[in-house]
């Protein structure tokens, strides 16, 4: 193992949401300058570690550091960027005016606007209403949102749900091209075939972490032709998961 | 604190606004409407009009500018951009005093518009300087904002948000003196009538209705309800939370 930075690091985490234990003594490190896939199927407490990393989740039990400060930390919150799952933006106002808004509290330059929308191919709408949009175009605007500033850790939940395969593959790219600028790029999917995207995977079933590794490695291992079989193996076979 | 992400905020709820020019219609029609209404109501008692006119100038432009506030800030939670705001470097004190001002130069135009059309159109007849009366109808329209600021954080859906609608605004109308003097009620009523807002801006209204003379009690008066404006958004400020579970 080489000498990387560390980008999260939990252990030990509880969470509870409302009667239900969503994560038990979950524990795991993430390595800076990665794209890290997050896969698992639908409630299997996805978004409530990506929430936990973010610190916008009540947490019951455990430590979560980012960028080795506390989650939810102060000085993070230029630091770590976040696009939830429902687009968070105002539907009422333009793409533009949106993003206007947001780089002002960011304190980023209101040149990055432009930037970004060219990034997640929206300058064409910029003048558009956010409700006179398609499904993907306003997920688009939540990830541009995302993309303002210089944040070193991009928490994405389902970022690319619903788009076309050429917008996708163009997302993916970027992804890595943030990588390798040395941010750390956290993309949750319930959609097992972008795991070959990714440069590290972390599956997720029931609350805890089945496997991280590279995809390579997980199919080797498991001998599955591709990342859905491995999933499934993993979920069978529990001896295969790492103690 | 930082001005400019409050400035930025104000220019995005009123960017929000200019969008629906509906709404911005009923926010300055509604309580025209109502105070003209009223006016025919008692047409044939012109003493009575002059006499309950400026508390209610006081009431509708509160009314109208809590509903609104309701909306929108029940809005910024449902839509998740309230989560992702308390993410960013955004002060919460910087989210509620941008909302403030947008709204309180809403209310500066309301308040204003309602106030010219009861001493023109209307002939409300006061002892008192007009311009105070429009100031009291401004920091009247401003507290029902703040009001509503303050209590959003504890509705959790749009039912509770309608809900506090009557809870919170119809007990101050009942006790703010207007039905009844508020000396004349029992002592517990009038104990809670001294810590309502309400009580205080419909007191001021009273006296410019019959004092040619600006009294230190209207200033008193309005002193309390800008302090109760200050106290809403502070209160607000810390009842929001960056987590949640």
């Amino acid at each position: 193992m080489t000498d990387v930075p560390v980008a999260v690091e939990i252990d030990g985490l509880r969470v509870v949401r409302g009667e239900r234990v969503v994560l038990d003594d979950l524990s795991l490190r993430l390595s800076a300058g990665r794209v890290i896939g997050l896969l698992g199927p639908s409630g299997c407490g996805k978004s409530t570690l990506l929430r936990a990393i973010v610190g916008v989740q009540v947490v019951e039990r455990g430590t979560v550091r980012v960028l080795g400060l506390a989650a939810g930390s102060a000085s993070l919150r230029t630091r770590v960027a976040y696009a939830t799952q429902a687009a968070s933006v105002y539907d009422d106002l333009s793409v533009e005016e949106n993003l206007r808004y947001f780089a002002a509290v960011l304190g980023a330059p209101a040149a990055e606007v432009g930037r970004v929308l060219a990034e997640v191919d929206l300058t064409d709408e910029a003048e558009r209403q956010v409700m006179r949009l398609s499904g993907g175009q306003r997920s688009r605007v939540s990830l541009a949102v995302a993309l303002l500033g210089a944040p070193e850790l991009l928490v994405l939940d389902e970022p690319t749900v619903g788009l076309d395969p050429v917008l996708r593959t163009d997302l993916w790219d970027l992804f890595h091209r943030l990588a390798g600028e040395g941010r750390t790029l956290l993309v949750s999917s319930h959609v097992m075939d972008e795991a070959t995207r990714c440069d590290e995977l972390l599956l997720m079933r029931d609350g805890a972490i089945l496997a991280q590794e590279t995809p390579q490695s997980l199919l080797s291992r498991t001998g599955a032709r591709d990342t859905e079989e491995a999933f499934l193996t993993l979920v069978r076979d529990r001896s295969l998961t790492p103690a | 604190m930082s001005v400019t992400r409050t400035r930025a905020t104000t220019r995005r709820v009123l960017e929000q606004l200019r969008r629906d020019p509906r709404t911005v219609a009923l926010l300055l029609v509604v309580p025209m409407l109502l105070l003209w209404l009223l006016e025919l109501v008692f047409d044939q008692q012109p003493a009575t009009f002059d006499h309950i006119g400026p508390a209610l100038l006081a009431l509708f432009p509160f009314v109208v500018m809590f509903l609104v506030t309701s909306v929108t800030t029940l809005r910024e939670r449902t839509s998740g951009t309230l989560e992702r705001l308390l993410s960013m470097p955004l002060g919460r004190l910087d989210l509620l005093l941008g909302y403030l001002v947008a709204f309180g130069l809403v209310a500066v135009v309301q308040a204003g518009l309602a106030s010219g059309l009861m001493l023109g159109f209307l002939g409300l007849d006061v002892a008192g300087p007009a311009w105070l009366l429009v100031v009291v109808a401004v920091v009247d329209a401003v507290l029902g904002c703040a009001l509503r600021l303050f209590v959003s954080a504890f509705a959790r859906t749009e039912f509770q948000a309608v809900q506090f609608m009557p809870a919170i605004v119809l007990p101050q109308f009942l006790l703010c003196g207007l039905l009844v003097p508020r000396d004349q009620m029992g002592a517990v009523l009038e104990a809670v009538s001294w810590v309502l807002p309400l009580s205080y801006a419909v007191d001021a209204m009273q006296r410019i209705t019959v004092e040619a003379n600006v009294s230190a009690r209207t200033l008193v008066d309005l002193a309390v309800v800008v302090a109760a404006i200050a106290l809403c958004v502070v209160l607000g400020a810390a009842t929001l939370r960056r987590r949640t579970a």
